[in-house]
């Protein structure tokens, strides 16, 4: 357990020294900003008209969505660059075990990631003020518990793919088509098919998300599919540095 | 410290080391030696548990680096050959990390005090990116100190010092050898010749020699080798020399140099220069050649590629 905080701390702090990380947390933040800004426009024009009130889910939506391009970003060199380096050989050797070693990663990226979706906070208690009677606080809950699992199994494989490269960018471009797969692709035959739509419908990343966290349902089997993908990311990882000590 | 039973490691189908067998006692500094691609660092990254072998067993430090590894990477300290560091940290924030990772107490203390011992007392707050190779060398040096290892292992140690830093880093290392157990490799014979106690020589992934740099020289150059110097021709003084017991394998050069051996434990000097004295030569030089460490490691790795 130490190990792993040991090896979280150094990466969480090590992203507040590379410009990427600001690049992300500007993307990040900017976007869900001005969406923010634009819905609360939207809405108090129509209000006027007897339109709904804006929730919190407007930020978390974005936001979500923002994950598949920003956690590529902040995990392609988590390990790679370990690889490249040579310092995975300093790892490798120190009393560390390979599970500690890609949980630390991941729990430095996961933490760094919470501090961006901290600073959203603004948004869901700018909204308490304007809209009376307040927002929907369990459904603000629930759409940012429905973020973080989504950002833990992201960042989870993400750290794992990182692991099988020693190249960043082979790791970046690797890790978006693997997300682009899960959050699209994957659920697409279910339109199609007449059977084993349920499947395909289960795999589907964004359903989990979209359809429940961030309408304010709480389900164990989307509890399950989250946290079940953030372990295999890290499986994936353990078992990517354990190959290569064989080799 | 480092008991190592037929251990063989395969790239493929590229056999890096075949069956090295070979122990380190406790206090030793063991010299590695051999050419590039011999198997040095593959035998060091299995001694550090960094990759298990294809066969045979190492016994470092009382434990089996397969089976417990952790224990191994406890008790081990280790500079591999390129020196593993992030650029982008400090001196001590690196060292600070390093330490965490092995639950050092007092941490901090125990920074200050490596730091100092490898002379990088101001630089402990600079990026590692901003140091020199020397410099870089010794942080890795210092992080391999850091937890009083029993076995220190030294891939390369001095190499991209600066002539001065060679001796401080020679220096070190011999402290650190009088009580702990330090395995280092190098390319510089004379390096081996200094500072190890017993000389590893491996090419093609097999040892060719292991002795003490001592023991190599006498062993090899097959008892001892004498030069002598005359004035005039060397090839008629060397007929003198035919005559004096226990001389053979006789070289004249033009020069006037003749080289012979004669066994060891016989000193044939003053037989010599009365011989070649008294047939008229002057004589003009009369010394015992040694065969140096670069002679030899040439020796063997030439005569291992004939075999």
């Amino acid at each position: 357990m130490r190990n792993i905080w040991t090896i979280a701390k150094r990466e969480y702090l090590h992203y507040f020294s590379t410009p990427i990380a600001y690049v992300v947390a500007f993307l990040l933040l900017l976007t869900v900003g001005i969406l923010f800004v634009l819905n609360i426009v939207y809405y108090a024009n129509n209000a006027m008209f007897g339109g709904g009130a804006p929730s919190p889910n407007l930020v978390t939506g974005p936001f979500a969505f923002l994950l598949l391009l920003s956690v590529p970003a902040l995990t392609m060199r988590l390990i790679s660059d370990e690889n490249r380096m040579g310092t995975l050989e300093l790892l490798l050797t120190a009393p560390v075990t390979d599970w500690e070693l890609v949980v630390g990663k991941w729990l430095g990226a996961f933490l760094f990631l919470l501090t961006i979706l901290a600073l959203t906070l603004i948004y869901p208690l700018l909204l308490n003020i304007m809209v009376k009677p307040g927002i929907d606080f369990m459904l603000a809950l629930s759409a940012y518990l429905g973020v973080i699992l989504v950002a833990a199994a992201l960042l989870g494989l993400g750290t794992g793919i990182s692991a099988l490269f020693s190249n960043p960018i082979a790791s970046f471009f690797m890790t978006l088509a693997v997300f682009v797969v899960l959050w699209w692709l994957i659920g697409a035959p279910a339109s199609v098919l007449s059977t084993g739509t349920e499947l395909f419908s289960y795999l589907d990343m964004s359903n989990h998300f979209y359809d429940s966290f961030n309408q304010g349902v709480i389900k164990l089997t989307d509890l399950v599919y989250y946290l079940s993908l953030t372990l295999l990311g890290l499986f994936i990882g353990a078992t990517a540095i354990e190959v290569r000590r064989w080799q | 410290m480092i008991r190592v039973q037929g251990l063989t490691k395969d790239y493929g189908s590229r056999r890096a080391i075949d069956g090295l067998t070979f122990d380190v006692e406790q206090g030793e500094i063991i010299g590695f030696l051999g050419p590039n691609g011999a198997g040095k660092t593959t035998t060091m990254r299995i001694l550090t548990a960094y990759m298990p072998p294809t066969e045979g067993q190492a016994i470092v430090a009382g434990y089996d680096v397969v089976e417990d590894s952790l224990e191994v990477r406890r008790r081990v300290g280790y500079l591999p050959e390129t020196v593993p560091l992030y650029p982008d940290m400090t001196v001590f924030d690196y060292l600070k990390f390093m330490a965490d990772l092995r639950h050092l107490p007092n941490a901090e203390e125990r920074v200050d005090e490596v730091v100092e011992m490898v002379g990088l007392g101001e630089r402990i707050n600079s990026y590692i990116g901003t140091l020199s190779k020397g410099m870089r060398q010794r942080v890795g040096l210092a992080q391999a100190l850091l937890h009083r290892p029993q076995v220190l292992i030294l891939d390369e140690p001095t190499i991209g010092l600066d002539p001065a830093q060679v001796v401080e880093v020679r220096n070190l290392i011999r402290e650190i050898g009088k009580e702990r157990t330090v395995m280092l490799s190098t390319h510089i014979l004379s390096e081996a010749q200094q500072l190890c106690d017993r000389v590893l020589i491996i090419n093609k992934g097999k040892i060719v020699a292991k002795d003490t740099p001592a023991n190599l020289q006498l062993r090899l150059s097959g008892g001892e080798r004498m030069l002598v110097r005359v004035r005039g021709e060397a090839e008629e003084a060397a007929q003198v020399l035919h005559k004096v017991k226990g001389v053979q394998a006789i070289q004249a050069f033009p020069d006037g140099r003749i080289e012979f051996n004669f066994p060891p434990g016989q000193d044939v000097r003053a037989e010599v220069a009365r011989a070649l004295v008294q047939n008229g030569y002057d004589l003009l030089e009369l010394r015992p050649l040694q065969m140096s460490l670069e002679e030899i490691f040439l020796e063997l790795t030439r005569s291992e590629e004939q075999a």
